[in-house]
C-alpha cells in the first residue's frame, strides 16, 4: 500500500483528530515519508517472522564473567549480542563481502535464470531488486556456507541476531548503490536451504530457536489472522497519545498519562495500532520420509505478512523457518503448569517443490540427495556389462520367469528422454513408455503392478472396476470449511512423473477410459466443469494389466477379440505383452523350485532381497534424475533402417505393419534401454535392443491367428488384413443372396442369416453375419430394424 | 502382601530419589528404567500390578504403577516438556532442581528463565483396549491378576456418568469387581451391539455433556482408551502394535481444568493458543477422569494375546512348548471332532477351518505376504447359522469380529481408518485390527440392492486385506498402506464375492432340527478345561518355526511337474502356492516342525478333495463362473 503525500500526518508533532475519516486507512498509512529514498527514507518492516527483535542489550567480551562465549576476541570486537558470539559489525561486514563477492558458476537453481554466472550472484540480484522493487532478497544458505562456514555457522545457530544484521548490511549496500530508487519498505533477507534439508521427524529440543529447513505438506490453512505489533493507547483526558510495542504476546498498558499525570486514563485505540497479518498453516511429512508403520507428523507454521497464502493445502513445500518452543501459558489462577511446550516454526521462505511441475521445466523436483559413496556403487554397477539383466532379475523377484516383461517394464521406470518441440508447435514429445499386460488370470500381472507400484515414489495403483473417471482425472470440490471450489486432482495426475497402474483394465467403464486417451498421448488432461477450465500435466506411464473377456486366453482369436478394449486406445501402448501359462515341462519345474524356495528361504537371503530393492530404487532415481541420452549418427541409422524393415514386411502382403508411432515407440525404448547403461548416447546396441523387445512384444500380442503372420493392423485398425477381407467377402455374398432374391423391400432377420449360412461354404458365424448387415446398412443398401431388414 | 511395594504403590518416589542422587548426571534415566525393569521380571511381580483393563480407573490409586494392555491406535506429534526445570521458592528465594520426567505438570513457582532448564522429548500414544478380544481372554487376564485394589476414599469418583451401572455394580459390591459377570461383556451383549448402526460409537449412555469419541475400532466396545506419554525407543514402536505397558497413571483434574478454560480475549494476543481447534483439543486433551495419562516406563510387545500361554519368550515358555508339543497331535484330533460337530458333521470343512484358524502372515516377500490362508466357506444354511459359528470361532481365539456384510452396514461403516486433519487425529476404522485377530466375514448377511461409493470403497479395502494383507489408511492427500495379520474367514451361500485362497463349500452330514439347540448342546458338551486345551493349542500352533528340507522340495518339484504333465489346466502357479501354505499348516497343526513326504502328500490329498467337492458345486449349479 503506497500512500499519498497529502494524507501524511506526522503523528510526533500534531494531534489528531479521530473523527476525521482519513484515520480510519489501513495501519500502513501513518508509513513515513514518500517520496523517499536511502536508508533513512525508507521504513523499515517489522519482521515478525524473527519474533519480537528484543533490543539485544551488547555485551563487553572482557567484562563478562562468564567470558566463555567469544570465540574471536581481536581488538575491535569486542562487542557481542548477549548469549551468543555475534558481533553486529564484523558480521555485517562479512555479509557485505559474500554479497559483493560471491560467484557461483555452477549454478543450475532456475531462479537464477538470465544472470550471468560469472558475476557477483547477489549483486545482480539486488540490481533486480532496484527495477522491479520486490524488497525481498532469498539467499541460499549453501552459498553462504561455501564463502564462509562461520558466518554460516552464525546465521543457523542465531537466526534471530544475524538476520536483522543481514538486513541492515543489505540495505546500506543497496541504498550505496542505487540511491534513487524507492521501495516501499527496507530490503528484508529470506536465507533458505539450511543445512541439508530436514526431515520434521528428526526434529528435537536442540533446534529450538535454530534456524531450519524441512520439507512437508500443506494440510490446512488458517484464516488470516491480525497481529497486533505495536499498541496505541490514547489519553481519554487530554488525548495524548503513546505506542507500546508487543513483546512476546503482551502488551503492558501504561498506567499514567504521562502529559497530565491521570490514572487509568489511557485507552487502546484499535485503529491506529499496527497489526501484521499472521496464518496459521499445518504441514504434514511427506510420505517419502516416513519410516514404515507409523503415522505422520505434523507441525505448525506461522506464516507472516506477504508469506501470506502463498500456500494452498496439498502443496508439497520447503519451509525455512525458526524453530519455536513456547512455555504454555502460565495461569495466575493455577500454581502448578502443565510442563509441556507448544512448538512451531515462523517461517522465512517458502519453497514449493512441486512449483515447477506447473512451469513444466523438468522432472528433479524430487531430486534426491545422493551420497558420494552411493553414486559410486550406482556407477560401479552401471559399469557391468550384464547390468540390464541383473536388473531385470532384480525387479519383482517373487515372480518367476517372464524375462520380457520384467525388461519392459524396466525400460518403463527409466523412460525415455523428455523432448521438447512447441517451439515448432508439436508440444511435447511423450517420454513415458506404456504397457499393457494381459493374459491369463492368475499370473501374477496384479502381483508385478503391485511390486512396480510400491518401487516408484510417485506410483498410483488404482483398479479399473473402482475406479471412475473422476477418480483418475480430476474433480471440483467443495472445500468444506472456506466454500471455496477446489481443484482435487485424481491418480493419473497425481502420477504425474511416475506410474499409473492400472489393474483390471478391461472392467473399466468406455468413458473413463476415453479419458485415457489424451493422457496417453499429449500426456495432460484437460478439464472443463464448474467454471474451471485448466489443463494438468499428467506425464505418467501407464501400466496397465486386463484379463480375457472369457476369462481364459482363447489363441484363437486376436488380441483385440480377447481383451474387447477399442484398438485406438491400444495403440497407445508402447509394448502389450501376453502373460501366459507356458506348457512345458521344464518350466514347470524351475516355477515350482522356485516357488518353495520362496516359502523356506532364510531371513538372511530376504535380506539380501530387500537391499537389491533399494539399490533399483535409488538407480532408477539417478538415471531419472542425471541421465539424458540423444541418439548418436549410427543410432539414428539403426532406427530408420528398422522402421523400413517393419514397414517392408507388411508391404509384401498388401499391409502395413508399421505406424511412425511404432519408430516413435522404438526411439523410447532405445533412450531408456541407454539409460539403463547411464550413458549419455543412444548406440547402437540400445537400438538392437529396443527392437527385439518390441519385436517379442509384437509376437505375441500382434500375430494374427488365422495367418500366423505379425500384424500391426490388429493393434491400429483392431483387425488383421485377413480378417477384413474376409468380412468384405461376407458382405458382398450376402449382397448378392438379397439381389438374387428380387424385389422384397422386406425380410426376416434369421430368414436371412439361415438363407446365408446355406449358401455359403464356410462356417458363418451370426457375429459375421451381423457385421456383414453393418457393412452394407453403411453402405445405404438396406436397414436393420429389430428383426427386419428392410432394402432401401 | 505385595501391596506393600513403593514401587508399584508410589514410583515418582523411585524416580524423583534416583534423580536427585544423580546430581544431574544423565544416566540417571536409564538406572530409573533398569529398576523398574528388574522389579518387574521377580517372579510374578507383574501380576501384581493392577491393570487399566480390569480395575475401574477410580479404585487406581493416581500416581500409581499400573499396566494396561492395548493396541496403539494412533500416535500424536511429538511434544516438548520440561526434563529438568528450577523452582523458586517464594518464602525462601531458594533455586530447586526438580524433576519433570514422568509428569504432567509442574510444581509452582517455575522459573521460565531458568539456564538449567532442559527440554526434553516424549510422544504421546493413543491407546485403547485391544479389540475384539474375546470374553474368555479378559476373564482369564482379570482371574490371573494378584493386585489388591480397594477403593480409595482419598480419591472421590468424580467420572462423569459414563458407565453409570458399572459404577453401582462396583460400589455395592466391590469384592466381586474381578469376576466375570459384572462383565458387561456377554455375548448377547457384544453381539447385539454389533448389529446396531457404527455411530453408536460413543459408550455413554446418559445425556452426559462430554460426547467423547473414545476412537474405538470397533463399534460396541467398552473400555478404558489410554494417552501414553512414551520417553525411550519412539521408533521402536508402529502404529497397531499391540503392548502392555507399564506406566505411572495421571489423571491430575488440573489438565482437564486447562483444557476447558478459555479467555477469548487473550486469544488475540496469545497466539500459542489460537493453534487448537476445538475438535482437536478435545482429541489431544479429553478430560483426564475419562481417559487416564500413562506415562510409560516398560513396555512388552505382545507376541500373542492369549493369557493361557506364558507370556514372554523365556525359558519357561519353551518348556510350556515342549510340554505341550507332546499333547498336540491328540488335542488336534479332539478338537477336530469338535469342529467337524459344529460343521454338522463336515469332516473336510473342519480341516480347514482348523488350518485356517492356526494361519499366520510369517513373513512378506517384496508385496507378496506368505502364509495368509483366507478361507471361504460357501454353502452355510441361512438363520443365524453363522452367527452361531462365530460365538464358537470367537471361544476359542482371543481375538475376534464379526463384520456382518449386510448392505447397510457396508454402506455406512467405516472400514478404512480416515485422518481427520480438524482434529488432527486418526479416527479409527473396523479394519484397524491387533495381529492374527480373527475376522469373520458374514456374507450371507448381504441382500441385493446397490452399494454407494463408500460401499464399494469399503468391498474394495476387504478385497486388498484378504490379497494383499494390507490396509490402506486414509489421509485425504494420500493413502497410506499398513500391513496387517488379519486372519479372514468369509461365510457364504454362494462363492463369495471377495476373493479368497481356498474355498470350501460345506456339506453337512447331518440336518438337526433345531439348529440353535444343536449348535447349544455342542458348545455344552465341551469342558472348560477341554476349551482352554484347544485355545492353547490355536495359539502355540501359530507359534511354531516350519522348513522345508531339500530332499522334500525336489519332491514336490517332482510332484507338480507330474501333475502338471497330465492336465496342464489343472495345476497353476496359484494352486502350488496354495498347497504349500497348506502343507505348511498341516505340518504345524500336527506339531511338526519340518515338511515331510507324507505331509505334503497329505495336503495333496485334502486338497484335491477339496476340488472335487468345488468342481462338483460347480456342475450342480450350472454356469457359475
Amino acid at each position: 500500500v503506497s500512500t499519498s503525500p497529502t494524507d501524511y500526518h506526522s503523528p510526533n508533532t500534531k494531534t489528531v483528530d479521530m473523527s476525521s475519516p482519513l484515520m480510519y486507512g489501513t495501519p500502513s498509512s501513518r508509513v513515513e515519508g514518500t517520496p523517499r529514498s536511502g536508508v533513512g527514507g525508507t521504513p523499515a518492516r517489522q519482521r515478525p517472522d524473527l519474533g519480537s527483535i528484543r533490543k539485544a542489550p551488547q555485551v563487553d567480551l572482557h567484562s563478562d564473567a562468564d567470558g566463555a562465549v567469544a570465540s574471536e576476541q581481536a581488538l575491535g570486537q569486542k562487542l557481542v549480542i548477549w548469549g551468543t558470539d555475534v558481533n553486529v559489525g564484523t558480521c555485517k561486514e562479512k555479509f557485505q563481502r559474500f554479497l559483493q563477492r560471491f560467484i557461483d558458476p555452477a549454478s543450475n537453481e532456475d531462479e537464477n535464470a538470465g544472470l550471468d554466472l560469472n558475476e557477483p550472484l547477489y549483486m545482480q540480484k539486488l540490481e533486480e531488486i532496484s527495477v522491479v522493487g520486490e524488497p525481498v532478497l532469498n539467499v541460499n544458505c549453501s552459498h553462504v556456507q561455501s564463502f564462509d562456514a562461520d558466518l554460516y555457522r552464525q546465521l543457523i545457530s542465531y537466526p534471530q541476531e544475524v538476520i536483522p544484521t543481514f538486513d541492515m548490511a543489505v540495505n546500506e549496500l543497496f541504498f550505496e548503490r542505487f540511491p534513487d530508487s524507492i521501495l516501499e519498505h527496507q530490503i528484508q533477507v529470506r536465507p533458505y536451504n539450511a543445512l541439508k534439508t530436514r526431515n520434521m521427524r528428526s526434529l528435537n529440543p536442540e533446534d529450538i530457536d535454530q534456524m531450519i529447513t524441512i520439507s512437508g505438506m500443506v494440510i490446512r490453512t488458517s484464516q488470516l489472522i491480525p497481529e497486533m505489533q505495536e499498541a496505541f493507547f490514547q489519553c481519554q483526558v487530554c488525548a495524548f497519545f503513546t505506542r507500546v510495542e508487543v513483546d512476546r504476546g503482551r502488551i503492558a498498558e501504561p498506567a499514567v498519562c504521562r502529559n497530565c499525570n491521570t490514572i487509568h486514563s489511557l485507552a487502546l485505540i484499535h485503529n491506529r495500532s499496527a497489526f501484521s497479518d499472521k496464518q496459521m498453516i499445518k504441514v504434514q511429512e511427506s510420505p517419502d520420509d516416513m519410516p514404515a508403520g507409523q503415522t505422520p507428523h505434523t507441525t505448525i507454521v506461522y506464516a507472516h505478512n506477504d508469506l501470506v497464502d502463498k500456500v494452498q493445502p496439498g502443496d508439497r513445500i520447503n519451509i525455512t523457518g525458526i524453530y519455536r518452543a513456547v512455555p504454555m501459558r502460565e495461569n495466575p489462577r493455577q500454581s502448578n503448569v502443565k510442563s509441556v511446550y507448544k512448538t512451531h516454526i515462523d517461517v522465512i521462505h517458502f519453497r514449493k517443490t512441486d512449483e515447477k511441475r506447473l512451469h513444466g521445466l523438468d522432472e528433479d523436483s524430487d531430486q534426491k540427495l545422493f551420497t558420494e559413496e552411493r553414486v559410486q556403487i550406482l556407477k560401479e554397477l552401471a559399469s557391468k556389462p550384464d547390468v540390464y539383466d541383473r536388473l531385470s532379475s532384480a525387479l519383482a523377484p517373487s515372480i518367476y520367469e517372464h524375462e520380457d516383461i520384467k525388461k519392459g517394464i524396466l525400460l518403463q521406470l527409466f523412460g525415455g528422454t523428455r523432448k521438447d518441440f512447441s517451439q515448432t508447435g508439436r508440444g511435447n514429445f511423450r517420454a513415458e513408455v506404456n504397457i499393457l499386460l494381459c493374459g491369463d488370470p492368475g499370473t501374477s500381472k496384479s502381483q508385478l503392478l503391485q511390486y512396480v507400484f510400491n518401487l516408484v515414489p510417485r506410483g498410483q495403483y488404482t483398479s479399473g472396476k473402482g475406479s471412475s473417471a473422476v477418480g483418475l482425472t480430476a474433480y471440483v470440490m467443495k472445500d468444506p470449511e472456506t466454500k471455496q471450489l477446489v481443484l482435487q486432482t485424481g491418480a493419473l495426475v497425481l502420477s504425474d512423473n511416475g506410474i499409473c497402474c492400472i489393474d483390471e483394465f478391461d472392467k473399466m467403464s468406455d468413458s473413463t477410459r476415453s479419458v485415457l486417451h489424451e493422457v496417453m498421448e499429449q500426456q495432460t488432461l484437460s478439464i472443463a466443469k464448474a467454471g474451471i477450465i485448466c489443463q494438468l500435466n499428467a506425464r505418467t506411464s501407464v501400466l496397465a494389466a486386463a484379463n480375457p473377456v472369457e476369462s481364459q486366453w482363447n489363441p484363437k482369436k486376436t488380441t483385440i477379440e480377447n481383451i474387447q478394449l477399442p484398438h485406438t486406445l491400444l495403440s497407445r501402448f508402447d509394448l502389450i505383452f501376453l502373460m501366459l501359462d507356458p506348457q512345458d515341462e521344464a518350466y514347470d519345474r524351475r516355477l515350482a523350485h522356485h516357488l518353495v524356495a520362496l516359502y523356506y528361504q532364510s531371513e538372511e537371503q530376504i535380506e539380501e532381497e530387500f537391499l537389491d530393492m533399494a539399490v533399483l530404487k535409488d538407480y532408477i532415481a539417478y538415471a531419472r534424475t542425471y541421465i539424458n541420452p540423444r541418439l548418436n549418427e549410427e543410432a539414428s541409422q539403426a532406427l530408420i533402417e528398422a522402421y523400413v524393415d517393419m514397414r517392408k514386411i507388411g508391404s509384401g502382403r498388401g499391409m502395413v505393419s508399421a505406424y511412425p508411432r511404432q519408430l516413435e515407440s522404438l526411439i523410447r525404448l532405445a533412450e531408456a534401454h541407454a539409460k539403463v547403461r547411464f550413458s549419455d548416447k543412444v548406440e547402437t546396441i540400445d537400438v538392437e535392443e529396443a527392437k527385439r523387445l518390441h519385436r517379442e512384444a509384437l509376437k505375441q500380442s500382434a500375430t494374427d491367428p488365422r495367418t500366423g503372420f505379425v500384424d500391426i493392423s490388429i493393434l491400429t485398425t483392431g483387425m488383421s488384413a485377413t480378417a477384413r477381407k474376409r468380412k468384405e467377402e461376407v458382405a458382398r455374398a450376402l449382397k448378392k443372396m438379397i439381389q438374387s432374391k428380387g424385389k422384397t423391400p422386406a425380410m426376416k432377420y434369421q430368414q436371412l442369416f439361415d438363407d446365408l449360412r446355406g449358401q455359403s461354404e464356410a462356417a458363418i458365424t451370426k457375429d459375421m453375419f451381423e457385421e456383414a448387415l453393418r457393412a452394407l446398412a453403411d453402405e445405404d443398401y438396406l436397414t436393420v430394424t429389430g428383426k427386419t431388414v428392410r432394402l432401401l | 502382601m505385595p501391596s506393600s511395594h513403593d514401587w508399584i504403590n508410589k514410583p515418582l518416589g523411585v524416580v524423583e530419589a534416583m534423580f536427585a542422587q544423580s546430581n544431574s548426571n544423565p544416566e540417571w534415566e536409564a538406572k530409573v528404567l533398569e529398576y523398574f525393569k528388574g522389579q518387574l521380571k521377580e517372579k510374578e511381580s507383574h501380576s501384581w500390578v493392577p491393570s487399566l483393563n480390569d480395575v475401574p480407573l477410580h479404585y487406581l490409586k493416581p500416581n500409581s504403577l499400573v499396566k494396561f494392555r492395548c493396541l496403539v491406535q494412533d500416535m500424536f506429534d511429538p511434544e516438548f516438556y520440561m526434563g529438568v526445570y528450577e523452582t523458586v521458592d517464594p518464602s525462601t528465594k531458594a533455586n530447586v532442581l526438580r524433576c519433570g520426567k514422568y509428569k504432567d505438570v509442574t510444581e509452582c513457582g517455575v522459573d521460565l528463565n531458568s539456564r538449567n532448564t532442559v527440554t526434553a522429548e516424549r510422544q504421546t500414544f493413543y491407546c485403547v483396549p485391544i479389540p475384539g478380544e474375546s470374553p474368555w481372554a479378559k476373564e482369564s487376564y482379570g482371574c490371573s491378576s494378584q493386585a489388591r485394589v480397594v477403593p480409595s476414599t482419598s480419591y472421590v469418583p468424580s467420572r462423569q456418568k459414563r458407565s453409570y451401572e458399572e459404577d453401582d455394580d462396583m460400589d455395592t459390591q466391590p469384592q466381586k469387581q474381578r469376576e466375570p459377570h459384572t462383565e458387561p461383556h456377554g455375548n448377547g451383549d457384544s453381539k447385539r451391539q454389533e448389529t446396531e448402526a457404527p455411530s453408536s460409537q460413543t459408550t455413554a449412555p446418559s445425556d452426559c455433556s462430554s460426547h467423547l469419541d473414545l476412537n474405538f475400532p470397533l463399534p460396541g466396545e467398552r473400555g478404558p482408551a489410554c494417552l501414553v506419554k512414551v520417553y525411550e525407543g519412539l521408533d521402536s514402536f508402529k502404529l497397531n502394535d499391540t503392548l502392555e505397558i507399564y506406566g505411572i497413571l495421571s489423571v491430575n483434574p488440573v489438565l482437564t481444568v486447562l483444557g476447558e478454560e478459555k479467555d477469548p480475549s487473550l486469544l488475540l494476543l496469545n497466539p500459542t493458543e489460537s493453534m487448537e481447534t476445538p475438535e482437536e483439543q478435545r482429541a489431544h486433551d479429553p478430560p483426564a477422569s475419562l481417559v487416564p495419562r500413562l506415562h510409560m516406563l516398560y513396555a512388552r510387545p505382545l507376541q500373542h494375546n492369549n493369557p493361557l500361554l506364558p507370556s514372554a519368550p523365556t525359558e519357561d515358555q519353551s518348556a510350556f512348548v515342549s510340554s505341550f508339543l507332546v499333547e498336540m497331535a491328540s488335542v488336534r484330533a479332539e478338537l477336530l471332532a469338535y469342529l467337524t460337530h459344529v460343521l454338522l458333521g463336515d469332516g473336510l470343512a473342519a480341516e480347514y477351518l482348523l488350518l485356517h484358524l492356526i494361519s499366520n502372515v510369517y513373513t512378506r516377500r517384496d508385496v507378496l505376504p506368505l502364509g495368509k490362508f483366507t478361507l471361504n466357506l460357501s454353502g452355510c444354511p441361512l438363520n443365524s447359522y453363522t452367527e452361531r459359528l462365530y460365538q464358537i470361532v470367537q471361544q476359542l481365539v482371543p481375538c475376534s469380529y464379526r463384520l456382518s456384510m449386510s448392505l447397510h452396514t457396508m454402506n455406512s461403516m467405516r472400514l478404512v481408518p480416515k485422518k481427520d486433519y480438524v482434529a488432527n487425529r486418526l479416527v479409527s476404522g473396523a479394519l484397524q485390527l491387533a495381529r492374527n485377530t480373527s475376522l469373520f466375514l458374514d456374507e450371507t448377511q448381504l441382500e441385493q440392492g446397490q452399494l454407494d461409493s463408500s460401499g464399494v470403497r469399503n468391498i474394495t479395502a476387504l478385497g486388498n486385506l484378504i490379497s494383499w494383507q494390507k490396509v490402506d489408511y486414509d489421509f485425504s492427500y494420500h493413502q497410506m498402506e499398513f500391513p496387517c495379520n488379519i486372519n479372514v474367514l468369509v461365510t457364504s451361500e454362494g462363492r463369495s464375492l471377495l476373493p479368497s485362497d481356498c474355498q470350501v463349500p460345506l456339506q453337512p452330514q447331518v440336518t438337526p432340527p433345531n439348529m440353535e439347540e444343536y449348535l447349544t448342546t455342542i458348545h455344552m458338551a465341551q469342558f472348560t478345561s477341554q476349551i482352554n486345551k484347544f485355545r492353547v493349542y490355536l495359539s502355540l500352533a501359530r507359534t511354531l518355526d516350519y522348513s522345508i528340507s531339500d530332499e522334500v522340495t525336489k519332491a514336490v518339484e517332482d510332484d507338480f511337474v507330474d501333475m502338471r504333465k497330465d492336465d496342464p489346466q489343472s495345476v497353476t502357479a496359484e494352486d502350488l502356492h496354495r498347497m504349500l501354505v497348506v502343507a505348511r499348516l498341516l505340518s504345524l497343526s500336527l506339531g511338526q516342525t519340518t515338511l515331510s513326504r507324507d505331509g505334503w502328500m497329505r495336503a495333496k490329498h485334502i486338497d484335491m478333495l477339496r476340488r472335487s467337492r468345488t468342481e462338483q458345486q460347480k456342475s450342480l449349479n450350472g454356469n457359475e463362473p
